[in-house]
């Protein structure tokens, strides 16, 4: 029995006067992995961020856990088990890895189980283990986004919202990173993704949505969707 | 039909970053020539080496018959070389048809500004402008910005028009409004390079499409050829290889 964690309903958002989304919906259900595919502009972004509360949609609705959250702050999102690993990775560069960490769980939600959250990523990643007092502004990009993944699961995530997983990363470190979300999702873990390599976003995926210029352009299993040659048209126009 | 635009081996490096390397292609006289790639491909450094905002390492960049590679942007300009840029940027505290105006007198015939402005009210027709130019450059929505800046740069009387992302932040009917407005341009024989993140616009604008990956170019022909072309796809949608299990 699939049961929705997440439901999006026809987003509207932008930035002052460019709206970007026109009516995004989707839906991840509980455990599994949903990725959100389209080109450079298409608005993936804008949709994670509309979701995690970092800009205010002008239309639509973003329930989680069965209640309205649309207009929460992002730290309140948080605080409810929404987390965002944001693009870019975003970390405390001069703060140590642990620091980094504890960051994450600053919500009364992450504070909880600090200690047995902190056991749980450094056993998924043992190499942020062994830099624990390192900085993160040392950390090359593939260890960067480790600890901004180990970052986001210190709130204690009932979803883990990720932008951009492999962008700028060697082939090798994408599938390190691929192989320790494999075990989150083994663990039950609820994931949304947005992934530049498509066929990437796609073999580690159960559902995908396709957007293109801001609007809905196809939805499926993420097999079915690996095998339909519509997908080329949301990236090159043809 | 001839080259209007040329560029050969052109390179641009910024540090240790090869920009564009090595980069051939022709714009043909008359054509919409339509320029893509993925982000970082190197599209907005091969207009900044076009209208003079860089000089080239290497290559020749050739208008209309003449060297233009090291050129500044002015004097490009006066060639009769155009750029409506991504981000506008209107003179705020003016009127629309002064900052057209200022298109007008340093574009390719040095229009006195009597000229200038009548000039401006062709172009104006033709844009769909006509019936503000009295109002001031920052009272304009998004979508009379970016008309603005394409007026400004038609103003010049260009016989080459580059076009950065005209399309960004419109509404889709605004797009289609744009669209139009291009097709119109080239009817009157304005030559056409373009940027688009908007790709349905581009492969429906274009004669032909020029496609660069890290500052190289990957393919070049027909919309619908390099649509279909396997190393195309691959820039777009990423290398299949690399998703592994």
């Amino acid at each position: 029995m699939r049961e929705p964690l997440l439901t999006v309903e026809a987003l509207e958002a932008g930035y002052d006067e460019v709206q970007v989304l026109w009516g995004v919906s989707l839906r991840v259900d509980r455990g599994g992995v949903t990725t959100l595919l389209g080109a450079n502009g298409a608005g993936k972004t804008t949709t994670l961020r509309a979701i995690t509360g970092a800009i205010r949609p002008r239309a639509g609705r973003v329930i989680f856990r069965g209640e309205d959250v649309t207009f929460l702050p992002p730290h309140r999102k948080t605080a409810r088990g929404l987390v965002l690993v944001p693009e870019g990775r975003q970390l405390f560069g001069e703060m140590s890895v642990e620091e980094n960490l504890e960051m994450g769980a600053f919500s009364a939600r992450g504070r909880k189980a600090l200690a047995q959250n902190l056991d749980r990523v450094f056993a998924l990643f043992p190499r942020l283990a062994d830099r624990r007092g390192q900085k993160a502004g040392t950390f090359s990009g593939g260890e960067q986004q480790m600890l901004a993944i180990a970052r986001g699961l210190m709130s204690d995530p009932e979803i883990l919202v990720i932008d951009e997983l492999s962008l700028g990363l060697a082939p090798v470190v994408v599938q390190q990173l691929v192989a320790a979300l494999d075990a989150l999702k083994a663990a039950g873990m609820t994931i949304l993704l947005v992934e530049q390599n498509v066929h990437l976003a796609l073999a580690f995926s159960d559902y995908a949505y396709v957007i293109a210029e801001g609007r809905p352009f196809m939805q499926g299993a993420a097999q079915e969707i690996a095998g339909r040659p519509e997908i080329r048209e949301a990236y090159l126009g043809l | 039909m001839s080259a209007l635009l040329e560029l050969s081996h052109v390179s641009k490096r910024f540090g240790g970053l090869a920009a564009v390397e090595d980069l051939s292609f022709a714009v043909r006289e008359g054509e919409i020539l339509g320029l893509i790639g993925p982000n970082g491909a190197g599209k907005s450094t091969v207009f900044n080496l076009v209208n003079g905002v860089y000089a080239p390492d290497r290559g020749s960049i050739v208008f209309a018959g003449g060297e233009i590679g090291g050129m500044l942007p002015y004097e490009v300009a006066r060639l009769g070389l155009a750029r409506a840029h991504q981000i506008v940027q209107p003179l705020a505290g003016m009127s629309v048809l002064d900052n057209c105006t200022v298109g007008a007198c340093f574009g390719r015939e040095n229009l006195s500004l009597a000229a200038g402005r009548e000039a401006v009210r062709e172009v104006a027709e033709l844009i769909g402008l006509s019936g503000r130019l009295d109002e001031l450059a920052s009272q304009l929505t998004t979508a009379g910005k970016k008309r603005l800046e394409l007026a400004r740069a038609l103003s010049a009387r260009p016989r080459l028009l580059l076009l950065d992302e005209v399309l960004a932040g419109l509404n889709p009917t605004e797009i289609g409004r744009m669209i139009e407005v291009i097709r119109k341009i080239r009817e009157q024989g304005v030559t056409i390079l373009i940027i688009e993140h908007v790709m349905r616009a581009i492969m429906s604008l274009s004669d032909r499409i020029v496609v660069l990956n890290s500052g190289k170019k990957l393919a070049e022909g027909a919309p619908a050829e390099v649509a279909d072309n396997p190393e195309v796809i691959a820039a777009y949608l990423g290398d299949p290889g690399h998703a592994g299990h």
